[in-house]
């Protein structure tokens, strides 16, 4: 599969009567956005805001961000199975509007969501302080049930970032990279004297605000299958979790999923990049000992000598990180996991639920449980007395003066597990 | 200049031996003793202003009076940074130097370096509060333990960044800490396998753990007559959360009776646990917390009786650290109450 990412470098993101990109500003039309993104008779409201790199704004809860794009060639169309029809999508062209983003916020759901701050000591921690947010507050009717609550606002997300990605569709791109993998054994023959390098892409599959959905299906009902790395850039996998935001990811990273850009970037150059297992992180014993057995089966069965392994999650989704690691490892295949840590605020606790001596090379997102204090913002978009019980804040984490006290857990993206953050650890 | 307070025990102020270790604190002006080389070693950049001398064993046996006594004296000199030892491999020289730098860091929030033998019993239980510079096991090796001492010591008062245990020489402290490294974690990640591949020497940036490994106890003689008792790491708490549990990285754990509950349903409890779907458990929290089988189990005779509270934290990101704290109460309730066998849930 061969795509074509055209990116469209955005500068600035301005509301207008018309939704354009014109000399690097996008500018939204605020009624229409609010008009796409609320049509579900189970949205009340929808309100749009801007919030940029440098602004004193916080938004909270944050659901999900969402990378515009729009699929210009090529089959299927963007976020196939909710947006789109359920066609293949991973070739062709697609365009980017980079730079931007869709923010959700909204009424809370459960013990969820994440903090992004666009300025002060918490921007540091989130990637989404660097993009120009579209802000979408969606609230739903009253007595909806959690979960159809949880899939309004993302299907809401998802439509607001297609409207506006739209308006790419036209517009010459800064610069067009290329990414291709091609048919397994094609691929395998092309690099024959390089390492053959796979990608484990570990889904979580937990429940309410912890699942992520691949062409439409909620991914703990798959086996282990493998995709190609591009489809992931037309959104085939998205996002349905955001408790303990630090470390799950938002549709953004998959979109931009790092591991596979990093490994795009030495594909036939140091490495042969043959493809991704895509698997789940089920809550039961005989879902984790079959998922993971299957992720290392698939691994063997497409020749890899090598791969890397991402988690989504703490806790229960260590032993699946773990099993994967033993059951290739076990098969002579060489892995490198990262993951992140849950050491304590002191920092003095174990980090991991489980462990391996297989485990030998890990790259760590950094401890989720250090605390911050995140000052007072000038606005603060959604609401802001969640911090008090969002996973990661505790009774009184929001002050009087609007400063909040909580562990970077609630940040979105802090410890990111795909590696789209700087964060890390070291040992004292 | 710099100021530091350094303390050390009777020996090395020159009082004397095991016959003068009951000597009680004192503070001396400038430096006494090694005081000399550390000074010299520090140059024109600090200072050692005072020295606190306290007795190993009236220190020991004293902790409670004259660890606040010796505190009292480090404070009143206002230092920057606080020098302990090296006590190499003197046993309770090196846990006063330990409790010292716990007390320093804790109450003066300054940082304190220190030298110990990786054997010596100070080093395992104090790590954590200071920079303990590994020494060799005796004073033969105080000329090198002053110098690394010295050298760590001044890049703290520079504000420098502090490498790891390996690159500084000092016992690891046990602690994780985070910051921003050069390159996103993917591409650590891609190096890091290259490497792998290669066969070239990489360094994890986490080593996996090594867990306590808990012995299964031996089965309950006669269950119909057992007391049995529900504990949860799965958040179980009446509605409404009366205690606030966090929804992650629990502080704390509730004790709830359950006078007057044969069944949960969405009315009288809920979970507070952040870290799984709680739709389930909120409908009827019997699906954690199985209240409604065991009284009907107690009502048959099939247990002896139900214990009349529950114990519940959330697990969800809660640290070891944490978790071992409230399992120790709890355990200490449950013996007092004469509860014969537990329940463990989570989630």
């Amino acid at each position: 599969m061969r795509l074509e990412i055209g990116n469209i470098n955005i500068k600035d993101v301005q509301l207008g009567n018309e939704t354009k990109v014109e000399k690097g500003v996008l500018y939204v039309n605020q009624e229409e956005l609010a008009k796409v993104t609320g049509d579900d008779e189970r949205i009340a409201s929808v309100e749009v805001y801007l919030a940029k790199p440098g602004e004193e704004t916080r938004i909270i809860p944050v659901k999900d961000v969402i990378e515009p794009r729009v699929k210009v060639s090529g089959s299927g169309g963007i976020f196939p199975g909710f947006i789109s029809k359920v066609d293949t999508v991973g070739e062709g062209r697609t365009h980017v509007l980079k730079g931007a983003a869709v923010v959700t916020t909204g009424k809370i759901v459960g013990f969820q969501e994440g903090i992004i701050d666009m300025s002060g000591p918490g921007a540091e921690y989130t990637p989404f302080s660097k993009t120009l947010n579209i802000v979408v507050k969606v609230d739903p009717i009253d007595g909806l049930h959690q979960h159809e609550h949880e899939a309004v606002v993302r299907l809401a997300g998802f439509r607001a970032a297609a409207y506006i990605g739209e308006a790419g569709r036209n517009v010459e791109p800064d610069d067009v990279q290329v990414y291709e993998t091609k048919p397994l054994l094609e691929q395998a023959a092309e690099y024959p004297n390089l390492p053959k390098v796979a990608y484990v892409y570990m889904l979580q599959t937990q429940g309410l605000l912890h699942d992520t959905y691949v062409y439409g299906v909620d991914a703990k009902r798959i086996i282990p299958t493998l995709i190609y790395p591009t489809e992931v850039m037309d959104g085939a996998i998205v996002s349905g979790n955001c408790v303990s935001a630090c470390d799950k990811n938002p549709t953004y990273v998959h979109q931009n999923s790092p591991v596979i850009h990093d490994l795009y970037e030495l594909h036939g150059k140091e490495i042969n990049f043959i493809g991704c297992v895509i698997t789940n992180e089920n809550v039961t014993l005989a879902d984790k000992e079959r998922s993971s057995n299957m992720t290392a089966k698939l691994v063997e069965l497409i020749g890899a000598e090598a791969v890397i392994i991402s988690e989504e999650g703490f806790g229960n989704p260590d032993a699946d990180l773990v099993m994967n690691c033993r059951k290739i490892e076990k098969k002579g295949i060489k892995t490198v996991l990262i993951t992140d840590e849950y050491a304590g605020q002191d920092g003095a606790s174990q980090s991991l639920a489980d462990s391996t001596p297989e485990g030998d090379a890990v790259v760590t997102a950094g401890n989720a449980n250090e605390v911050i204090t995140l000052p007072p913002m000038k606005t603060v978009i959604g609401y802001p007395e969640v911090a008090d019980v969002i996973a990661g804040g505790s009774a009184g984490s929001l002050k009087e003066d609007g400063s909040i006290t909580a562990e970077i857990q609630v940040i979105t993206g802090a410890t990111n597990e795909l590696g789209f953050n700087y964060l890390t650890a070291k040992g004292l | 200049m710099k100021k530091i307070v350094h303390y050390i025990n009777q020996f090395y102020a020159g009082i004397g031996g095991e016959d003068k270790a009951d000597h009680k604190p004192e503070v001396r002006e400038g430096h006494v003793g090694p005081g000399m080389a550390f000074a010299q070693a520090l140059k024109d950049e600090a200072s050692i202003v005072a020295t606190v001398v306290c007795g190993d064993s009236y220190f020991n046996e004293n902790i409670d009076s004259a660890l606040p006594e010796v505190l009292d004296m480090i404070k009143s000199h206002n230092p920057d940074l606080v020098i302990v030892g090296p006590a190499f491999n003197a046993g309770r020289y090196g846990m006063a130097c330990g409790a010292v730098a716990k007390g320093v860091s804790e109450t003066l929030g300054i940082p304190v370096v220190g030298g110990l033998y990786p054997e010596n019993p100070g080093a395992d239980m104090y790590k954590r509060y200071g920079y303990f510079l590994e020494t060799g096991n005796s004073a033969a090796g105080m000329r090198k333990a002053v110098a690394a001492m010295s050298s760590l010591a001044l890049k703290l008062l520079r504000g420098e960044e502090i490498g790891s245990p390996e690159a500084e020489g000092y016992i690891p402290k046990g602690i994780r800490k985070n910051y921003f490294a050069k390159e996103r974690g993917s591409k650590r990640a891609v190096d890091m396998l290259l490497a792998k591949i290669k066969g070239e020497s990489f360094t994890t940036e986490y080593p996996m753990p090594v867990f306590d490994r808990v012995d299964p106890a031996p089965a309950v003689k006669d269950i119909t007559k057992a007391k049995i008792a529900l504990v949860s790491s799965g958040g179980p708490v009446p509605k409404g959360n009366p205690d606030r549990i966090e929804s992650s990285s629990a502080t704390k754990y509730g004790k709830y009776s359950l006078e007057g509950i044969n069944d949960f349903t969405s009315a009288n409890g809920e979970t507070a646990h952040g870290g799984y779907d709680p739709v389930y458990a909120n409908e009827d929290l019997d699906r954690v917390l199985p209240v409604d089988v065991l009284r009907e189990m107690a009502a048959n005779g099939e247990i002896g009786s139900l214990h009349e509270y529950w114990y519940a934290t959330v697990g969800n990101g809660t640290s070891v650290a944490n978790s071992k704290k409230f399992a120790a109460e709890i355990a200490q309730d449950l013996l007092a109450a004469g509860v014969d066998a537990v329940i463990l849930t989570s989630t």
